[in-house]
């Protein structure tokens, strides 16, 4: 759609623009300031330079915690994409059944944070959880408060249950977009089912998976509360990522001008995830011909 | 010959049966994987908690609703569900407001610095929470805002602005420029022609915007948590306070996560098909 040049439009965007002006840029001012200070405490404050940033970019806890994030980031991705296609290639196409597949196919995506993170608690335990219960039957020593791997692969499950469904609900909707012309065309050139896959079906999934990815890279990239009620970042800090790092450095030590200078970090990769995923929506757009 | 037809009849069916049933089979264990885990919640909080810590079992054997009754008569428990309900109303509907003329804006104009802008909007729907507890803390301190309920609304509308104006763009390219300019000549007044026709015209996409704003806010904790101690608690802040707590009791805290459950559970029928999109940011 070809659109207007008018400035006037700025009188419709600017109750917006005032409302996450602040909720966003005075916060985010705020971590700026003090990224940049150091404080002896009675709200004094001196200029600290750029003395934060060298410390947070040297210290092996803050790395710690970023290969332990981009380690996870990845595992979830690896597991959750593949798996979300084979899912929506699964699907029923239309009717009764393909509603309901959707409906409890998304039924975990509404779920708190907080209570996904109840659930597995619970169900990882080997007293009253299903899960923790029938591994300790097959005999494994299974204890995810202890052990450093079972810690990792409860989160990892506990993240594939949880978000897994996104990805293939995305897929999905990109699946259902294709005519229905192409399958025929394909089946008078008998093409083999991985053909169908890899010439038609992948190419036009392509827009979707792109979003699915960097959505899912984005919000692992930033998962807080699971892991918190599962493991609270334990055993030691094993599945502290980045996130538990900062809350924990922010609120619970209150170490402003570390945590600080580890927010603005932090908020530069999101940023520069947010702009591949913008110019990845705004060629979607251009090739739809809107 | 009738032996080769017969034995292409059975190769072709027995090529055809497996395919349709591994789908099947796969499909029904991934959704035995996402409700196994709810079953799980859902089972526990029918139970005693003697019962669930006295003896391994796949069902309730005595199952009650004692659990939910303590819930629902304690009200340091259910003012947690009518904490959460008010902030996450209000923050709906504040999104929802200041989103629409913006989202029409984005829609149908060019306009210096629109995609700037539409660019950093998208940025604060990437924020990590965890970035922003902090400032959030000390700002609503300092202008005395800390523990109400509309510290928590201001707070979500950091994520729920941006991504109600990126879905509602989605839904209202698709609407006809002609629309517009036909009201306009008709002598509409641009306030009657976006709430008495546009606003009719998009309203799945209203729906699907309003929708993902309640269960963004309602799914959050991080920043109502931090934000909040006593008068405007949420829900999920009171259950990690038990979890915390020793002495734990088991059946009252899986009858308050089935509770949290219940408000997605219901409408999520109705939005079926725009899950995908709301997610996808109006994109799909």
């Amino acid at each position: 759609m070809d659109k207007v040049q008018n400035n006037k439009a700025w009188f419709l965007v600017l109750p917006v623009l005032v409302l996450v002006a602040f909720s966003a840029v005075i916060p985010l001012m705020t971590v700026v300031n003090y990224a940049v200070q150091d404080t002896f405490g009675n709200n004094v404050f001196f200029w600290h330079g750029l003395g934060w940033f060298e410390d947070v970019l040297t210290d092996s806890r803050v790395h710690g915690a970023l290969g332990r994030q981009l380690m996870f980031s990845g595992i979830i991705l690896a597991i959750q994409i593949p798996l979300g296609i084979a899912i929506a290639l699964c699907m029923p196409k239309r009717g009764f059944w393909a509603s309901v597949c959707l409906v409890l196919m998304a039924l975990p995506l509404l779920i708190p944070w907080n209570v996904v993170g109840t659930i597995w608690q619970i169900l990882g335990r080997t007293d009253i959880g299903l899960l923790g219960y029938v591994l300790s039957g097959l005999g494994i020593e299974w204890n995810y408060a202890r052990n450093a791997v079972h810690a990792w692969v409860i989160v990892v499950v506990m993240d594939v249950w949880h978000w897994t469904s996104l990805v293939a609900l995305l897929a999905y909707a990109g699946l259902q977009s294709i005519p229905q012309a192409y399958y025929q065309a394909a089946k008078i050139d008998q093409a083999s089912r991985w053909k169908v896959f890899r010439y038609i079906e992948l190419p036009k999934m392509q827009g979707v998976l792109l979003i699915a990815v960097l959505l899912r890279f984005m919000d692992s990239f930033m998962i807080y509360t699971e892991p918190f009620v599962v493991t609270g970042g334990g055993p030691g800090s094993a599945t502290s990522f980045l996130s538990i790092d900062l809350v924990k450095m922010a609120l619970g030590q209150f170490d402003l001008g570390p945590a600080a200078a580890f927010s603005l970090m932090y908020f530069l990769v999101i940023l520069l995830v947010s702009w591949v995923f913008y110019t990845v929506m705004t060629n979607l757009d251009k090739q739809e011909g809107k | 010959m009738a032996a080769t037809t017969e034995t292409y009849a059975a190769t072709t069916r027995a090529r055809a049966l497996p395919r349709v049933q591994t789908r099947h089979v796969v499909m029904v264990a991934y959704l035995l994987f996402m409700l196994i885990p709810i079953y799980w919640l859902l089972k526990m909080s029918l139970q005693t908690n003697q019962e669930i810590l006295g003896g391994f079992t796949l069902w309730p054997q005595q199952p009650t609703l004692d659990n939910y009754r303590v819930i629902l008569t304690d009200a340091s428990w259910y003012m947690g569900y009518v904490n959460s309900i008010t902030y996450v109303v209000m923050n709906t509907i504040l999104s929802l407001s200041v989103a629409l003329p913006a989202a029409y804006a984005f829609s149908r104009y060019r306009f210096l610095g629109d995609k700037h802008l539409f660019f950093w909007l998208l940025t604060n729907r990437m924020a990590p929470p965890a970035v922003f507890a902090l400032p959030f803390f000390q700002l609503y301190s300092s202008v005395g805002l800390f523990d109400t309920h509309i510290a928590v609304a201001l707070a979500h509308t950091l994520f729920n602005v941006p991504l109600a104006v990126w879905i509602l763009e989605g839904f209202m390219r698709g609407v006809p420029k002609e629309i517009d300019e036909t009201a306009y000549i008709d002598g509409y007044s641009f306030p009657r022609f976006f709430v008495k026709i546009f606003m009719p015209l998009i309203a799945s996409g209203i729906g699907v915007a309003a929708f993902f704003c309640f269960m963004f806010s309602w799914v959050e904790l991080l920043l109502s948590r931090t934000l909040t101690a006593v008068n405007a608690q949420p829900i999920a802040s009171i259950m990690t306070r038990t979890v915390s707590a020793s002495g734990l009791d088991w059946g009252v805290l899986c009858a308050a996560g089935v509770l949290t459950i219940v408000p997605g559970a219901l409408v999520i029928y109705f939005v079926r098909n725009y899950i995908a999109k709301g997610f996808a940011l109006g994109r799909v």
